[in-house]
């Protein structure tokens, strides 16, 4: 009897509507909107903002100190005709250029060497990440005396050894500086190359090679069909940061020759800060680091573009 | 105990010569009553900040941490000293002046006060005070130290940079003084490379060294890269004769000048590579410390006289300035003021065994500058010194120009033969038509 009259009362009540709040509560998207937000607030507050600021300065007359006025491309148009900054886009791009191209080819080498059965492979390895632990000033620091003028560990030897009777002006010739930077570099960056290739061989499953090695494959056979297609991912994705991180490299530079001889190894990175920060010609800098902002996109954009290619990434040709 | 009153202390600036310096507690009396004297008084819990130059020799750094101390057992503020190489002192001053935050007190090079004037706190007072007190500011240190009528800065000392010559070597090349004007130079160079003992100056991004040989070279022939009003006029016959003259020279110089740093000379002398440069005395303190033979066969000199008939030296400036976002203005001011007061300066310069020089007329009794004939030299240097700029103004247009090495590289493209002279100039002349727009 007491079980009819209660239900008998629930039925009268009146079924209630999910408001918009029950309803946001358990929206999937609106969730996912707010665990976005710390994110996304970091990405603007860190990521966008300097970055619009610096574009928005490039656009100003700004010195250190004071904000300054808006002045349209002036900044643009006065670089367009100084020879300093022509010469820091080309060598930038000869830099990056020859340093990338040289770090890819040593460090797909090595990681093709450590990955197969080495003695003592553990040891190699790690020797192989010291440049890379090594801090960038301290290893720019020791090539500064590695390509002293006077006191060149390598003109050292080579002149004991009788095969020249004077210095190498590593630093102080134009071509000789340039190179000299190039190879600290590459030095500095094939283990990151190195490593990652590694790592990503070893996801290649040795079963694809011990089939090919029935059929009869022969190793570059091996390597052209199996190891290139499938590790062609990874490399896209290295070589994008190693191109970025060539391409804005400023300790080295600014350890060794502070752009020198003669602004021949001035990159855009270390004369845009040479410009902003010591002249404290701010909106000149600024359009100094946004002009590098195209080749930088170009940069990811042939990374992007390639990891989108579905038969690339399975090793195909072509989409 | 010294007999100490604040009247003597305020009025006397009872210990100009080093041999009255105070140590140990009698300084620490001194520093007490001097605090309770002062003009300027420490606001409430204050804390300062300071941004310093890296110390060439460590002796003048030990003596700056006592004052220090001093003035911060005398007053109850206490001072954290941060270092940096000279180099980046200005960076760092730079982007604390455009954020609002960073050291209160920054200790720099050059005309770093004039890239931002407005960002300085008033220092009028303390010049005036200190000028009156020492017999008053050499030339130079007014115009570094000055913006219009305002003292943006305090010139606290110059590092000299002169000629560091081995006098053996130049004696077997026929040189028993170092040679006093410009063809003398010319001539004793190549003689001194003839005979296997070269010597060489920086022509690469050498903010000290490079500055001021370059500086000198082009003063000391009619040269200027603006006139009195700030126009452009680098593009002369005289800095045609300027480049000539440098591009001779480095003919005659040690291969690898053109890589040099700032500490790329002081290595080569010491080791013997090179028998002439220009330097601050720290080349000599660190070969009375280390190579003492080098340090008995070398000596200073000025540099030589150009055609213009006059010295054109450029030497290097620290001036301290407050930044205006210092929540304890009165208590930077009387640090600044402190560390000028001779019982404190004539020990520290001392100390110093020559390195930094003074700004203030009084201090050039020192004994320092006469217990080794050898520093004789550097004493003058504040005297002798012109400014960032030349001809023009010390300021913000001066110091962007200095800082982006414009004349270093005008020189330096047409001494490695990258550029021809008048393609070396134009660079430079375009460059600081931006600049002085």
């Amino acid at each position: 009897m007491t079980d009819v009259a209660l239900k008998s009362r629930l039925d009268k009540r009146p079924i209630q509507e999910p408001t918009s709040w029950d309803r946001l509560k358990t929206n999937k998207n609106w969730l996912g909107l707010w665990f976005m937000l710390p994110a996304g607030a970091i990405l603007i507050l860190f990521l966008a903002y300097p970055l619009g600021l610096g574009v928005w300065l490039s656009f100003t007359d700004a010195k250190i100190g004071r904000a300054g006025e808006f002045v349209g491309l002036e900044n643009y148009e006065w670089l367009r005709e100084d020879s300093t900054f022509l010469l820091s886009v080309f060598n930038t791009l000869l830099y990056t250029t020859v340093a990338s191209i040289i770090k890819f080819a040593v460090g797909l080498y090595l990681a093709l060497l450590l990955n197969e059965r080495l003695p003592f492979k553990a040891i190699l390895r790690a020797v192989v990440l010291i440049p890379f632990i090594v801090p960038t000033v301290l290893s720019a620091i020791a090539f500064w005396w590695i390509y002293d003028a006077q006191f060149s560990i390598i003109s050292w030897s080579l002149k004991q050894m009788g095969l020249i009777t004077t210095n190498i002006d590593f630093l102080g010739d134009v071509w000789n500086a340039r190179w000299s930077t190039i190879f600290a570099n590459i030095w500095r960056g094939v283990p990151f190359v190195a490593i990652t290739l590694l790592a990503g061989l070893q996801t290649v499953s040795p079963s694809l090679y011990e089939a090919a090695t029935i059929d009869g494959a022969t190793p570059w056979q091996r390597f052209r069909f199996i190891t290139y297609p499938l590790l062609t991912p990874i490399i896209a994705v290295v070589m994008t940061f190693s191109v970025l991180f060539t391409f804005t490299d400023f300790q080295l530079i600014w350890v060794m020759t502070r752009g020198g001889p003669v602004n021949a190894t001035h990159l855009m990175a270390t004369l845009s800060y040479q410009r902003a920060i010591i002249g404290g010609s701010l909106g000149e800098g600024a359009a100094i680091s946004t002009a590098m902002i195209p080749f930088l996109l170009a940069a990811i954009m042939v990374s992007w573009f390639g990891l989108q290619r579905r038969k690339w990434q399975q090793g195909g040709d072509n989409d | 105990m010294t007999d100490l009153t604040r009247r003597s202390l305020v009025k006397g600036g009872t210990a100009l010569g080093a041999a009255a310096a105070l140590t140990g507690p009698a300084l620490l009396d001194w520093a007490k009553a001097w605090a309770q004297a002062s003009p300027w008084k420490p606001e409430k819990g204050a804390k300062l900040s300071m941004l310093r130059w890296k110390y060439f020799v460590q002796s003048e750094d030990d003596a700056f941490v006592k004052m220090i101390d001093a003035f911060t057992k005398a007053t109850g503020v206490p001072v954290q000293i941060a270092r940096e190489s000279y180099e980046d002192v200005q960076p760092k001053a730079s982007v604390a002046a455009n954020t609002g935050t960073g050291p209160d007190i920054f200790w720099g090079l050059y005309s770093l006060p004039h890239l931002f004037p407005q960002k300085c706190v008033d220092m009028t007072d303390v010049a005036d005070y200190l000028g009156k007190k020492y017999g008053g500011w050499v030339d130079s240190a007014v115009k570094y130290g000055k913006n219009g009528n305002k003292w943006i800065a305090i010139p606290i000392c110059y590092s000299g940079a002169l000629i560091n010559w081995r006098v053996e070597a130049s004696k077997k090349a026929g040189w028993s003084a170092f040679p006093t004007k410009n063809d003398e130079f010319l001539e004793y160079a190549k003689a001194m490379k003839a005979q296997g003992t070269p010597g060489g100056f920086a022509f690469g991004h050498a903010s000290g060294d490079g500055n001021t040989w370059l500086h000198w070279a082009l003063w000391s022939h009619g040269g200027q890269t603006v006139d009195a009003n700030d126009k452009v006029i680098i593009n002369s016959p005289e800095t045609m004769k300027a480049l000539e003259f440098a591009k001779a020279l480095y003919g005659n110089m040690i291969p690898g000048t053109a890589s040099w740093n700032d500490g790329s000379n002081n290595k080569a002398f010491l080791a013997k590579e090179i028998h002439w440069t220009n330097n601050g005395i720290s080349i000599y303190v660190a070969a009375q410390n280390s190579a003492k033979d080098v340090a008995a066969d070398m000596n200073h000199a000025y540099f030589p006289i150009g055609p213009v008939g006059k010295t054109t030296e450029l030497h290097l400036m620290y001036p301290a300035l407050a930044m205006n976002y210092t929540k304890n203005p009165q208590a930077c001011k009387a640090l600044i003021a402190f560390m000028l007061e001779a019982d404190n300066f004539n020990p520290w310069i001392q100390s110093a065994r020559g390195y930094l020089t003074h700004c203030l007329n009084a201090y050039d009794n020192n004994p320092i500058w006469t217990a080794d004939p050898k520093n004789t030299p550097y004493r003058d240097v504040a005297k002798r010194s012109l400014t960032a700029g030349g001809l023009g103004s010390v300021g913000e247009k001066a110091a962007t120009a200095i800082a982006d090495f414009i004349v270093v590289d005008m020189f330096a493209n047409y001494a490695t033969g990258r550029e021809d002279a008048k393609g070396a100039i134009a660079i430079a002349e375009r460059q600081l038509k931006r600049i002085y727009r």
